[in-house]
């Protein structure tokens, strides 16, 4: 067996369009929910289960007194060894699945009889939301229904500038290994979060938490 | 754009400076980064901290409506550490050329001018000729009269520091953008610069982008790869509409608009027609008769003869001197001089400025016709916030049109390369083309004036108006050939005979004697001559490596993708740059782009010609006589300014500005009741005035209502938190939003006081959704650009209240 599939998102590429936000409701057939400006680029404000992608905006001024704003396209990160299947599988059998082609990490319809503070608390990036009329939990499922067909997912596709990229995991890690390092000559920072653990890997310039509070496990 | 969108990622510095490119333009950013990619440094000034300056190398700010300032000190630092071009400043500009002698320059104000008319007398801004009518020129540069020593002298005032005081953009920051940008004034660098509405929308719009021309020029950086001067054009296809002339002083191709003095073809053209003395010009535009002849067979066909003067007398004429433009038509209307409206596509209560002025000026109509895919403010203003419809006599009619996908026909890009694209589905319910609704209204008026004349009906009766399909739908196809061109007669040129019926395949081919049509010169070409469509062309060979791709889409002029390419040599022929070159004189033949002419490089005495072919001297103007508020851009404050004296000179604002005066047009200059620079914009979520987005329940939900971005030094003195609700207030108006206290907004140190500026979307209406707030137009002044009109919604002044 192959090691699966990957995505980049490379955050030093990302002009944070929303392109991959909107795609993904496109695509999964979700709702524009009803949002408020409440001073920030980012909204909605939080993933839900109706929001899987969500383009977080981060703001202030560096060291250098220049400002900077940090954008983090917030996803499940389809964890190699995701800690929310092992939960939801630990109440109901069947209601969380990884796919053994790609290495996706899906909620079942079943999911809706585990416990959704523990899974929400066992994930590391903050990640599954519950659907408040069925039960249901909710989260990005990597395109399985696209990638499954040989199509890259719908955030990836939308992306203008190439932040996103999609492949097999063990060209991906390469890619990530070669960016990190020219990143490096300009940002002595750069790196790419937990990309031993996760199938989603984010390349960030600058320490993870200034992006979102949840960037790195 | 002089280049296009694949070719910015040829440059080694990118200057993005009146644009929020990331933001509005998202594909450019493909672009930017791959220049990046290759070590190219980006550099982005803009008032406000954007997406597009989160990816930049280095961002800095300055104060809406001082460009000039922040260029002009460019300007001078490039001469004062001679970091210009030499070779090319010397033969492609018209730095050596002497100027006449009672040309001046004097606190603020060019020779010639008239307070009373607001308008310059012209004739001192002129370049001394010789008995033949050739220039005079000092090619030493030292001549204390020449252009080159005219431009050292009148940028000499712009030093680092008075820049600063007039921007607020820190003299240290200055000096590393100059630096890092004026570092590409070399043979084998490029620097471009990518620019949008935030350089166009000011009074002193049109001057902004000469200014940033003669930088380039300076540092020969236009016709070349990976340079140029480039306007990043809005809606996909709004360089196509400028091409097809949607404004009032041209005609398609950019030949001019008649005016009523003009009563003769002959007196038109002897007025337009550019003459040049000098050998070695090729003097472009002294085609001008085959164009418009071309041109009025396309409109008026067997019609228009050689003895009727080709049915010149039937186009419509400006009076002279006449404002035909947005802003002027808007005050007619308000003043109650016109009884209807035919708006396609747009949405002027919301986009146009002063917008309470537009709304009560729509109430002044007879009747409103209105084309869109959607309702908007506009045909809705009957019913809009403090309007009693029973009062409103206007009529309405709202026609349902095809979106962009529901049709075929032709996009232009900024890049001017013109692609063909065909419909993905039908339009829903009775919903037609623009393209066939003007056709049928048209038809139906021709039909009309048929039964009934009229006082002058000839131009409308013989129109030709051929454009349906078998089934009588509008043809995009039969409308582009037409606008390509066709051979009339059969006509031989050279060898070659060319048959009638056949389409022109070169607009070098037209001719003056009503022997072709084209509906507009420029498109000429996009037809081979038995009728092969070559804009809907999608071959991905890109034989020079430089990413032109010759064979994907049309491009125009004559699918030259980089214009002014001959620039990119030397006068041997010898690329300057042989890293990149675009173009090449190789055994007597050019290899690369499609050259600006066939002729050889410019050491051929004989046949070779100068680069800037559209010019009648055949080089470049850094002394350019043909605006209206001088031949070097001068800084002047905007209309409404924080300050009551210009830093610069004693004129406070472009003297050739049009004033309006009518009670709804207030303006606030240096008023303590209107304290903050304010400015507009857009963002990626919507689109302009979020006519057709705020009808997309993703969009919305991203970007769902109006709000303004203020610092958080601002925020503390207006007593607002993040978040909270605020009125922000003009002298025309109130928009009542969400307050964004951020990072990204700056206070300004101006002339030693601290200034504060805000900035709003001009995303929203009242419309839909309800509560999304409405138009940041309601706060713009009525004033336009002294050349353009383009209005100024860059730079005004408010007030910024908690509420």
């Amino acid at each position: 067996m192959s090691n699966g599939k990957s995505i980049l998102v490379d955050t030093s590429r990302c002009t944070a369009c929303r392109g991959c936000q909107v795609a993904c409701k496109q695509w999964n057939e979700l709702p524009g929910t009803k949002t408020k400006q409440v001073g920030t680029y980012q909204n909605p404000q939080d993933l839900s289960s109706e929001t899987w992608k969500l383009v977080r905006f981060a703001e202030g001024i560096k060291d250098n007194g220049k400002p900077f704003w940090y954008f983090f396209s917030d996803q499940c990160r389809h964890c190699l060894v995701p800690p929310c299947l092992d939960t939801i599988q630990g109440y109901t059998d069947g209601g969380a699945l990884q796919d053994q082609a790609t290495g996706a990490v899906l909620f079942t319809p079943k999911s809706k009889e585990a416990p959704f503070d523990e899974v929400r608390s066992s994930c590391p990036y903050n990640i599954p939301r519950k659907d408040e009329k069925t039960g249901v939990l909710k989260k990005c499922t990597l395109c399985l229904d696209r990638i499954s067909n040989g199509r890259p997912p719908a955030c990836v596709l939308s992306c203008p500038t190439g932040a996103l990229v999609f492949g097999e995991r063990d060209e991906i890690l390469q890619m990530v290994d070669k960016r990190v390092e020219a990143l490096k000559i300009t940002y002595p920072k750069a790196k790419a979060i937990d990309a031993d653990q996760v199938r989603v890997i984010y390349i960030v310039t600058d320490d993870p938490r200034k992006y979102h509070e949840h960037a790195a496990a | 754009m002089t280049n296009h969108y694949i070719d910015i990622r040829n440059s080694d510095c990118i200057l993005i400076m009146g644009s929020n490119a990331a933001e509005n333009h998202p594909i450019s950013f493909k672009w930017v980064l791959r220049a990046k990619d290759q070590g190219a440094k980006v550099i982005h000034v803009d008032p406000r901290f954007t997406r597009t300056s989160a990816m930049a190398d280095f961002h800095t700010s300055l104060r809406s409506g001082t460009d000039i300032a922040f260029l002009g000190g460019m300007i001078k630092y490039i001469l004062d550490n001679n970091k210009y071009f030499d070779d090319y400043v010397h033969n492609y500009t018209n730095a050596s050329f002497i100027v006449d002698e009672k040309f001046t320059f004097n606190d603020g104000l060019f020779s010639g001018y008239d307070p009373g008319k607001r308008k310059y007398d012209k004739s001192t801004w002129t370049i001394k000729v010789d008995s033949t009518g050739i220039p005079i020129k000092d090619p030493t540069l030292q001549n204390p009269r020449c252009v080159f020593q005219l431009l050292k002298a009148h940028y000499s005032r712009y030093d680092l520091e008075k820049v600063s005081s007039i921007t607020g953009t820190p003299v240290e920051d200055l000096k590393a953008v100059y630096e890092m940008f004026s570092s590409t004034g070399v043979k084998d660098k490029a620097g471009t610069i990518l620019y949008a509405l935030g350089w166009t929308q000011h009074t002193v719009g049109a001057q902004n982008i000469r200014t940033m021309a003669i930088i380039q020029l300076l540092l020969g950086n236009i016709g070349i790869c990976g340079g140029g001067v480039n306007a990043l054009r809005g809606e996909p296809n709004v360089q196509g509409s400028t091409d097809q002339a949607i404004l009032t002083h041209i005609l398609p191709g950019y030949l001019k608009s008649p005016s009523a003095s003009q009563t003769t073809l002959d007196e038109y053209l002897k007025k337009f027609t550019p003459k040049s003395s000098e050998p070695q010009s090729a003097n472009w535009w002294q085609n001008t008769p085959k164009y418009t002849v071309s041109l009025l067979k396309a409109w008026y066909g067997d019609k228009a003869t050689k003895e009727n003067d080709f049915c010149y007398s039937f186009i419509p004429k400006v009076d002279d001197g006449q404002d035909a433009t947005l802003l002027a038509m808007f005050d007619k209307m308000y003043n109650k001089q016109i009884k209807g409206l035919v708006v396609i596509g747009q949405n002027p209560a919301c986009s146009t400025p002063n917008a309470n002025k537009v709304r009560k000026a729509f109430a002044e109509l007879d009747w409103m016709v209105h084309v869109n895919i959607f309702d908007n403010e506009t045909p809705s203003f009957w019913k809009g916030p403090g309007v009693d419809s029973k009062k409103i006599k206007t009529e309405v009619f709202l026609l349902p049109a095809a979106a962009s996908m529901e049709k075929e026909g032709s996009m232009s890009n900024s890049g001017r390369w013109v692609q063909w694209k065909y419909k993905a589905a039908n339009p829903p319910g009775d919903a037609l083309s623009a393209g066939d609704i003007v056709y049928r209204i048209m038809a139906k008026v021709k039909e009309i004036y048929k039964k009934e004349r009229g006082t002058f009906p000839d131009p409308i009766l013989n129109l030709q108006w051929n454009y349906a399909d078998k089934k009588g739908m509008w043809d995009p196809v039969a409308v582009a050939k037409a606008v390509n061109g066709y051979f009339l007669e059969d006509v031989t040129i050279g060898e070659k005979t060319y048959k009638k019926g056949e389409c022109v395949p070169s607009f070098a081919l037209l001719q003056a004697d009503g022997k072709t049509s084209s509906g507009n010169w420029l498109y000429c070409g996009s037809f081979t001559q038995d009728g092969t469509n070559l804009m809907a062309r999608r071959k991905k060979d890109d034989p020079t490596g430089l990413g032109l791709y010759p064979q994907w889409s049309w491009c125009w002029p004559v699918n030259r993708r980089i214009i002014y390419n001959r620039a990119s040599v030397d006068a041997d022929g010898k690329p300057y740059n042989p890293k990149r070159p675009l173009l090449a004189w190789v055994d007597g033949k050019w290899a690369g782009d499609v050259p600006d002419g066939p002729w050889p490089p410019l050491t051929d005495q004989e046949k070779g010609k100068l680069p800037f072919i559209m010019k009648p001297d055949g080089v470049s103007s850094l002394f350019g006589p043909g605006m209206a508020e001088g031949p070097f851009p001068e800084h002047y404050e905007p209309l409404e300014s924080p300050l009551s004296k210009n830093l610069m000179s004693a004129q406070l604002n472009n003297p050739a500005i049009r004033i309006f005066t009518g009670d709804i047009d207030k303006v606030a200059n240096a008023d303590p009741a209107f304290p903050y620079v304010c400015t507009t914009y857009t963002s990626t979520e919507h689109w302009c005035t979020g006519g057709s987005t705020r009808w997309q329940s993703w969009l919305t939900e991203a970007q769902p209502q109006a709000y303004v971005e203020i610092s958080r030094e601002l925020a503390e003195i207006c007593g607002v938190k993040n978040g909270e609700m605020v009125k922000v207030e003009s002298p025309r108006g109130q928009v009542e939003c969400v307050a964004m206290v951020t990072t990204r907004f700056r206070p300004f140190k101006i002339g030693g006081q601290t200034i504060h500026q805000v900035g709003m979307t001009f995303n929203y209406g009242w419309l839909f959704p309800k509560d999304c707030g409405d138009s940041a137009n309601l706060l713009t002044p009525t004033v336009g650009d002294a050349n353009t009109m383009t209005p100024e919604y860059k730079a005004f002044m408010v007030n910024v209240k908690k509420i």
